[in-house]
Order: structure tokens, then sequence, then C-alpha cells
């Protein structure tokens, strides 16, 4: 294997999440949980004009799923909500440089889910 | 010699290492590993004797039934069950528990309550809750006391007329707790409530007298005692067994087949419709041979040593929470703990780069998890081949977890 499983992007972003956090008047919201795991998060984001303008998360998660979610509102700022449907399992693989195991997959797109889940039918009218 | 250093060369996959380190196997709550001795049992079966039992008229045929009956007798012994009937082989502790749940099930009204604890494995709950659901009757719960045993004073207070069985954990997968199963039981027949025990903590770790401890049903599995996965064994007492109507058909389980109705055979094969796990029940012989070579006393006796060693070294690291009983004398070969500031996947998964397997996550008991207010714990768990070493290599793990995240 050429990564480990930590990667420092994995435990920088453990220690200092970037985007960890509640959002007073977001207009989207959705929250899920791993059944494998039992983790649970929930991204609150508030779009303006269209675009992602800020997001936060929160939840009871693995250092894995905080770094993804973490990743994933850096990657969804300012993006429309057509192009934050089309963000991939594999966008956030490719930057979290480390070498996931298929168990710890779940644990990657649970954030991924959880903003698909907020653009589909989770989005308060302002 | 201790008796995890005198087992550890009977286990071919101690040998082997993990990320480079030499294997420390603290994961056998989940599924234990297998002696040599079991392997080459059903090694020696497949070659030899494979074939259908009961209704086969040729050698093999005879030689698999023979043996396939020879583990059931063993399985009587190790129990202390009175008789051979009351050995029920299933494919393990849910499927004996939902084999039950099932059977009673049907025999439920409205009103009627069936009596389960907090700190239950979600299989002794679910066939409940399905149970109940089903036919109108009332789930009850007996709530957990000081975050590690059972609340015995609420647990009389929920017995009564209606109550139509109690299914406990005889030790907590999670917590450790051995429960005080006798009173458990001796308080449910005097309301005239049956009683179901989740042995599969238990039966791998203690000596067990069922006839004496006079429950219903007793449940467990094969591969958390040094036997193969895909079988179990449900215990149950002939006199309760003989009320019941099967709950699942098949062959093997009649007597006598018309094409509108049929004739149920004798216990114990009336609750074993297919054919049955053979191999694995040969198997099975092997590992309770096993374990009476070695003893339960002295296999109970080496798992308190190495529960007591644990709860020493893990309650000395900081930042370190253990959950459940803290005296070994009232604790099974289990202890649950937490590593402030570090989710238990995590830190899983940084034992494992040790070389080291626990198990991480709410154990199949969401719950309890959500009553002592966490998501999950660490869990470290001992069979007959680990050692102190092994307990020292874990904390010495624990210990640098933090500093790799």
């Amino acid at each position: 294997m050429s990564a480990v499983q930590y990667s420092d992007v994995i435990r920088q972003r453990f220690r200092n999440p970037r985007f960890r956090g509640r959002l007073a008047d977001a207009n989207l919201s959705f929250e899920d949980v791993n059944p494998l795991c039992g983790d649970r998060i929930a991204i609150e984001g508030r779009m303006e004009g269209g675009r992602l303008a800020e997001a936060r998360h929160h939840g009871d998660c693995c250092a894995i799923c905080g770094a993804s979610a973490d990743l994933l509102v850096e990657i969804g700022l300012g993006r429309s909500a057509e192009e934050l449907g089309r963000i991939q399992p594999g966008d956030l693989l490719e930057r979290l440089e480390a070498d996931i195991r298929p168990t710890r997959l779940k644990c990657v797109t649970l954030p991924l889910t959880v903003l698909h889940g907020a653009l589909a039918g989770k989005e308060v009218a302002r | 010699m201790t008796l995890g250093e005198l087992c550890r060369p009977d286990f071919p996959i101690l040998a082997r290492p993990v990320h480079g380190r030499s294997l420390v196997y603290l994961d056998s709550g989940a599924s234990s590993q297998k002696p040599r001795q079991v392997l080459e049992a059903m090694q020696r079966y497949y070659e030899r004797s494979n074939a259908n039992v009961h209704r086969s008229i040729h050698t093999l045929g005879e030689e698999a039934t023979e043996q396939y009956e020879a583990a059931r007798d063993a399985v009587r012994a190790f129990v202390s069950a009175r008789h051979r009937q009351e050995i029920v082989f299933t494919r393990g502790t849910t499927d004996g528990i939902n084999i039950i749940a099932a059977t009673i099930g049907r025999t439920l009204r409205p009103g009627d309550e069936v009596i389960v604890s907090e700190m239950e494995h979600h299989s002794n709950l679910i066939p409940w809750q399905m149970a109940c659901r089903d036919r109108g009757a009332t789930l009850r719960v007996i709530p957990l006391q000081d975050a590690a045993y059972l609340d015995m004073a609420a647990y009389a207070r929920l017995l009564g007329p209606r109550t139509r069985l109690v299914a406990v954990a005889h030790i907590s997968n999670v917590l450790g707790t051995i429960n005080p199963v006798a009173e458990i039981v001796r308080r449910a027949r005097d309301v005239g409530a049956l009683t179901l025990l989740d042995g599969a903590q238990a039966a791998p770790h203690l000596p067990l007298d069922l006839a004496t401890l006079g429950c219903d049903f007793y449940v467990f599995s094969g591969h958390k005692m040094l036997g193969p996965t895909g079988i179990g064994v449900l215990y149950g007492r002939r006199e309760t067994l003989e009320t019941l109507e099967p709950g699942v058909g098949g062959s093997e389980m009649i007597k006598e087949v018309w094409l509108d109705h049929a004739q149920w055979n004798d216990l114990p094969w009336r609750f074993e419709p297919g054919t049955p796990p053979i191999a694995e029940a040969v198997g099975l012989h092997a590992a309770v041979d096993y374990l009476d070579k070695l003893g339960m006393e002295r296999v109970s006796a080496h798992e308190r040593d190495l529960t007591r060693r644990c709860l020493d070294a893990l309650t000395a690291v900081p930042g370190v929470t253990v959950y459940g009983p803290r005296n070994p004398e009232i604790k099974g070969a289990v202890v649950a703990f937490n590593v402030e500031g570090l989710h238990p996947h995590d830190g899983a998964a940084l034992l494992d780069q040790s070389g080291v397997a626990v198990r991480a996550g709410h154990h199949c008991a969401q719950p309890l998890a959500r009553r002592l207010g966490i998501s999950g714990t660490l869990r470290a768990s001992f069979s007959v081949y680990n050692t102190a070493a092994d307990v020292e290599r874990l904390a010495e793990a624990v210990a640098g977890l933090r500093d790799q995240l």
C-alpha cells in the first residue's frame, strides 16, 4: 500500500477541523447515521444566490468521517446545488490521501450522503 | 506455565503476524480462534465420514449420524443437562433465541408481558420486540443500576401474573456483568414465567450446571467457544420443550407426513428441521472436549486473572474510561473502555496497526450504549489462549493511541 490509513490530512482535520460547528442561519440541513457503527453526522449550510455560501458539520463520528465532512464543506463552498450533487466519493478519497479500507469507506461517504440528503429534500425556504 | 502459554501452540492462527507484529487477538467475545484439535476433527470428518445423518443406510451415513449424536452427548455433559433430548443444535445463539421467540410468540396474547433487560444484545431484544408486536403483548425492560448491574428490585416489581417469559443475558457482552441468573430464574418461576438465558458470553468461560440452574432455555454459539461458526446450542428443559409446537418446519422434525398434516418427531429432532450442521457439530464436540480437558473452573480462573490485569492496566492509562463492574469476580472475560477524545473505530484501527485486535462500536447493544451516553466503546475480550503479555501489549498500545491522531 502506498498511503497510510490515517494520513496527515485526516490527522490535521481531526485535530483542527476548519468547518466543525453549527450554523445559526442555515437554510439547508440534514443528518444521517451509519448503521454499521452508529456514527451520526449533520451538515448545516446556507445557500445564497443559488450557491453554498457557508456550511458547518457536527456530530459524533470517527476521525475519517469528520475529516471527510470537513473536506466536503471546503470543496462544496461556492458551488451550486447541481455542482454539489455531482461530488463523488472519489473526490473525497483523493483529497484524504489515505489508504481507506473497505470497512471504513462508509465513514468517508456518510457526509456526502448527508449533503445530498440535504439538497434533495431538506432545503428550508428563506 | 500459565494456561494461556499452555494453550497457545494449539492455535495455529496465533502464529501469524499482523502489520509486522505478532498477533494479539483480543476479540474472542466476537468469535474465538480454533485449536488444531477442532480443525483436524472437522477435516477428518469430511475426509472419512461425510454424509447426511439419520436416514442414510450406508456406512458413511451411520458414521456421520454417530458422530453428530455423539456431539450432542458431549454438549449435554458439558452443560450438565439431564437429558440428551434437551440439547437442540441450531445455527447459533441468535437462531436459538429466534426459534423460541417464534414458538412462544405464537402463544402470546394481548396483555401478556415479556421481560428483557437494558443490557441485552440486539439478538435477545429484537426477536422479543417482534413477537410482542405481532401478538399485541408488552415488552418490559429491567433497567440498569449504577451503569453496570441489573436493577433487581425493579425486576421484582416488573414480574407478575402477566409475565410469560423473562429473557436476559447470563453475561453482558459489553459490561461483562455476570448477572444473578439463579435468582432471576427462581423469581420468574415463582410467578409461573418461562426463562431464557443468553449464554453466548458465558458458555465459553464458566462451568455450567443447567439442570440445577433450572432455566427453561439456555442458548449459546459454537464459534465463541473454540468451535466452528454455523452451529449453536439451544438447551430446553425437557418438560418445557415437550409442550412446545415447533416454529420451523421441514424434514427431520417430523415423524410421519400426510399431504395436509404431519406428526412431529421426538425431541430434540422436532426442533432441528433440515440437514443439520454435521461437520460443525463434530467440530463443536472437539471444542467441548478441549475445554473439558482444561477444566472450566481453570479456564474461568485464568480469564478472571486476565480481566483483573486488564482492568488494572487500562485504568492506569490517563484518559481511559472503563465500563461495567470493576470487580473481576463478577465480570466475564470482557473489558469495554474508551479513550478520551478518540472515537472507538479510530482506536481499533490504530490498535490493529500494532497487531492488537479488539472490537469497537456499540457491540450490537445500542440501547445500552445510549443508556451509558456513548456511541460505542473499544472492547477487549479473552479466551484460553490469551496471556498476561497480551494484556501488556494492549495497555502499551492504548497508552500510545492519542499521540497517533
